[in-house]
């Protein structure tokens, strides 16, 4: 008997996991990326001659739990027309039964990878500020996203932030005027440990047993870590955006060249609050995490830390370095004036 | 604040702080009066013409070298007019020049673009 090698095994394994696309105006390029639940697909949309990204499904059952969590990921999506929020474009069925989505592709970079050649702490807080943005405008619309963490963000060539990933999104409330949706808590997304490509390397999304915990650990609030999803509300995106924060700044989750970073008091304080333990200590809204996030950019004092004299001082002169140096130019010649030419 | 008002009350206030330290120089304390209407005046004139430059040029190193410029040519004509003193009169001058220059594009408020309707 003669055995094929690994390599052709994992190549057969691949191409019969590959979906069918015939009968759909869409036309299977390369396989991108993996989601929580499905794969994510380079695909071009023959009617409109354009690059579409396709997130499939992993198994073809168009009636189980996953096609339903699928389905409704689209239409949580749909509901949120946001520039940083990536559209949704078409939902349907493949011929194998495989339910898919289609959505913007984005051409860029996961925030974890991005981040890397952002070298300015202010560049990065405001990367922060834009996926704030999406969050609060989710919110408002009453979806949390569940899942917030650097690979579920994505930062295209032109410095577009879209927050990505909606497939744990609750839905709080609904919008007047629009359907109501179920919201599959019980379903369990992937076994734990059958993980797929390089999507899954930094998040290693949780799966839930009974459903009861989605989520990201590190990234996770400790109501949703205990799976009491009643208890969820915007305050659990909240501490996955200070997480999220957090990464973002503390050198070791970056490039080591990035360690000259001096241990921020105000900062580490804005990560402090958004990921108390107890959510009622946290901030009420992502407007108020993101409102303390400006002011420290903005050289101003944040909500989150009561400063010492000195520290405001420093704060002061930080922040208006140029006038006071100016004003001190000008004492200092006048002073010489009076020394020097009028004794 | 907008740019032309920042400027104008910076400009008056410096100017009188400037004209107010002729107080330590004795030989001309008597005229102190004389000397901070001057240099109020002197300063308001310069902060305005320092906040409409800021107004129609967005870039600092331009609003400081108006500034200077500003600064210089309002306390040599000054200094013109005392027939003397041109080191501790210009030299101040300019570097408050410098000062309201810097200020007016830093931190003085742009005025709104018009909204537009399609």
């Amino acid at each position: 008997m003669k055995f094929l090698p690994d390599k052709v095994v994992d190549r057969l394994r691949q191409n019969a996991g590959v979906p069918d696309p015939s009968g759909t105006r869409y036309q299977l390029l390369e396989r991108v990326d993996r989601g929580g639940m499905g794969v994510i697909y380079a695909a071009l949309d023959e009617m409109l001659g354009r690059r579409v990204a396709l997130k499939v499904l992993d198994v073809p059952v168009a009636d189980g739990d996953l096609a339903r969590r699928l389905s409704r990921e689209a239409r949580v999506l749909a509901r949120l027309e946001h520039p940083g929020i990536v559209p949704v474009h078409d939902v349907g069925t493949l011929a194998d039964g495989r339910v898919f989505y289609a959505m913007k592709f984005v051409e860029g970079q996961r925030l974890d990878k991005h981040i890397e050649a952002v070298t300015s702490l202010p560049d990065r807080l405001r990367l922060f500020l834009r996926i704030c943005d999406a969050v609060a405008f989710a919110h408002a619309r009453g979806v949390l996203h569940r899942d917030l963490k650097p690979a579920n963000v994505m930062v295209g060539a032109f410095g577009e932030v879209l927050v990505m990933d909606w497939g744990l999104a609750k839905i709080l409330r609904e919008q007047p005027g629009a359907a109501a949706e179920e919201d599959p808590e019980a379903t369990i997304l992937h076994a734990p440990g059958a993980s797929g490509g390089p999507a899954d390397t930094l998040e290693a999304t949780q799966v839930t047993g009974q459903g009861t915990v989605l989520g990201t650990p590190g990234y996770m609030s400790p109501e949703q870590a205990s799976g009491d999803v009643a208890r969820l509300d915007e305050r659990s995106d909240i501490f996955s955006l200070g997480a999220l924060l957090r990464f973002l700044f503390t050198p070791a989750a970056t490039a080591s060249s990035h360690s000259r970073w001096r241990r921020d008091k105000a900062l580490e304080a804005i990560c402090a609050k958004a990921t108390e333990s107890d959510p009622a200590n946290r901030y009420s809204s992502v407007s108020d995490l993101s409102a303390d996030v400006s002011r420290y950019l903005d050289g101003l004092p944040v909500s989150a830390r009561k400063e010492t004299v000195l520290e405001k001082a420093a704060r002061f002169y930080r922040r208006y370095t140029v006038a006071i140096l100016l004003i001190a130019a000008y004492l200092v010649v006048r002073t010489l004036i009076l020394l020097f030419f009028h004794r | 604040m907008n740019k032309i008002l920042l400027g104008l009350l910076l400009g008056t206030v410096l100017g009188a702080v400037d004209g107010l330290s002729a107080w330590f120089t004795p030989a001309v304390r008597a005229q102190i009066v004389g000397i901070v209407v001057g240099s109020t005046i002197k300063g308001l004139i310069a902060g305005v013409a320092i906040g409409f430059f800021a107004r129609k040029v967005q870039s600092l190193m331009l609003g400081i070298l108006f500034g200077l410029a500003v600064g210089f040519v309002l306390a040599f004509v000054v200094a013109q007019m005392q027939h003397g003193y041109y080191f501790e009169i210009i030299l101040p001058g300019s570097i408050v020049g410098i000062i309201v220059g810097y200020a007016t594009q830093r931190y003085g408020q742009a005025p709104a673009a018009p909204a537009t309707t399609r």
